[in-house]
């Protein structure tokens, strides 16, 4: 069966939708900036003196960024494969379930690239700051 | 359209040119981050004016595309076309921006954090509500303090070591650099490098209670040599008294028992609460740069310091007469 014919796909039903996804990537943007706040500030305040101090908070840094990217990648492929449901015209601004359906993954799709943007500049400062000084 | 010169020309000389005077007003002077007299105040005053310039132009481009979509072609608009200007100006051309001042001012970073080389000259600083203890070190040791005034070399790195036994405050020279947060229990640092002499006014930049906008200080940049005679003068204990109205200023001083909070050195006074007063009179200001430095001031202070500065922990002295307030006043004022 087609996806055409599959009324399933053409008329979505609310129960379907998960309104989480849209707040999913800001949070994960939250933890990250969190994640990276105690890390430097803990390992620092232990082992500022020592010059590899920072070198780990870096590290520690990048781990955090890839994971975080990655998942709000995830997330914005989620969001714009559910705003390109049955069509990718714009605007998708109807009363119906399925306009909702593609206004929620067109949000989070903006959401998840403005998540990813600040995230890179919350680890941007990891690039030019190079001890606990 | 007569009528419309004069709303405008009325509107002018009432508004604009006294806000637009005011605004200018805090391009120089000596507490300004746009008029800098150090290597940091420099740096950032270049961010600053980059920024407005970029500020500048992007208003005046959305501003023009207003103009032009609103007035000069009014209508439907091309949807493809439009959707490139929303894609393009409010998504890809704002991200382009902001990344590149991101990592344009976080590339001075480094500098502005940057350590002194060592021998470097060190000032402790601490912030108390509601002035500034100050001590110079050598060789990282006190070698002498004062209160609310600094004086630096122009051309040679200073490295403040700054904290606060009470609340949190925040050490900031417009003219020299940054600021930086003075917080109970820890000790944080600045460094800074004044490039050219001149007197200039440091501020707390954290709200600190009160009297926290009458807490500020005095800062000197000097010649080396002049430098180093301050600093001569600075480590000398203070003034004996030689007339008879500063020698009664000095009994005074000592019977009223100013001596538990205040230290002058070279005598008996030796309280660590309130400012050293050992050359209080060469300084500039009175009451973190508050008053004028003479013998009104003096008087005024001791007589009314909770007026002059509200809830300042030193007590009135209404129990001094009139001449013995002059006394003491003129013994203060001599202690140059």
């Amino acid at each position: 069966m087609s996806r055409i014919s599959d009324p399933e796909y053409m008329q979505p039903t609310e129960e379907q939708d998960r309104f989480w996804i849209l707040f999913a990537s800001p949070t994960i943007w939250a933890i990250h900036l969190l994640a990276c706040y105690i890390t430097a500030a803990i390992w620092c305040a232990k082992f500022g003196e020592t010059e590899s101090a920072f070198t780990t908070v870096r590290i520690a840094f990048a781990v955090y960024t890839v994971v975080a990217l990655a998942a709000i990648g995830w997330l914005g492929w989620i969001g714009y494969q559910q705003q390109r449901r049955v069509t990718d015209k714009t605007p998708h601004d109807d009363d119906t379930p399925l306009d909702r359906h593609r206004f929620l993954g067109f949000a989070t799709l903006l959401l998840s690239g403005l998540s990813a943007i600040a995230t890179i500049y919350v680890a941007l400062v990891a690039v030019f700051i190079g001890s606990c000084d | 359209m007569n009528r419309v010169h004069s709303v405008l020309r009325r509107w002018s000389t009432r508004w604009l040119f006294p806000i637009v005077a005011l605004m200018l007003g805090g391009c120089a002077g000596p507490q300004s981050a746009l008029d800098p007299a150090g290597q940091g105040a420099e740096d950032i005053a270049r961010i600053f004016w980059i920024m407005v310039i970029g500020a500048t132009i992007i208003w005046i481009t959305v501003i023009g595309l207003a103009i032009y979509a609103l007035r000069l072609k009014p209508g439907p608009h091309h949807r493809r076309r439009s959707g490139v200007w929303i894609i393009g100006g409010g998504v890809i051309a704002p991200t382009v921006i902001l990344t590149g001042l991101v990592i344009y001012s976080l590339a001075f970073l480094p500098q502005l954090l940057a350590r002194p080389p060592e021998g470097s000259l060190q000032i402790k600083v601490e912030g108390l509500q509601w002035w500034w203890r100050v001590t110079y070190l050598e060789n990282g040791e006190p070698d002498f303090e004062l209160a609310n005034e600094i004086h630096l070399p122009v051309g040679e790195p200073v490295e403040f070591l700054l904290s606060s036994p009470d609340v949190i405050h925040s050490f900031w020279i417009p003219a020299l650099g940054g600021k930086v947060d003075m917080i109970p229990g820890r000790e944080t640092r600045l460094t800074l490098m004044p490039t050219r002499t001149g007197t200039f006014r440091g501020v707390c930049a954290e709200y600190c209670g009160a009297s926290h906008a009458l807490m500020n200080f005095t800062v000197v940049v000097e010649e080396p040599e002049d430098y180093q005679q301050w600093l001569a003068e600075q480590r000398s204990p203070a003034r004996q008294p030689a007339e008879e109205l500063t020698i009664l200023g000095r009994e005074l001083f000592v019977s009223s028992g100013c001596g538990a909070c205040h230290s002058v050195r070279g005598t008996d006074a030796n309280g660590r609460i309130a400012p050293d007063l050992t050359h209080v009179g060469s300084r500039h200001k009175l009451g973190a740069d508050v008053l004028p430095n003479d013998r009104a001031s003096f008087e005024r202070w001791i007589r009314h310091t909770d007026d002059v500065k509200p809830d300042v922990l030193m007590p009135e002295y209404h129990s001094l007469d009139a001449a013995e307030l002059t006394a003491l006043a003129a013994y203060l004022e001599s202690l140059d």
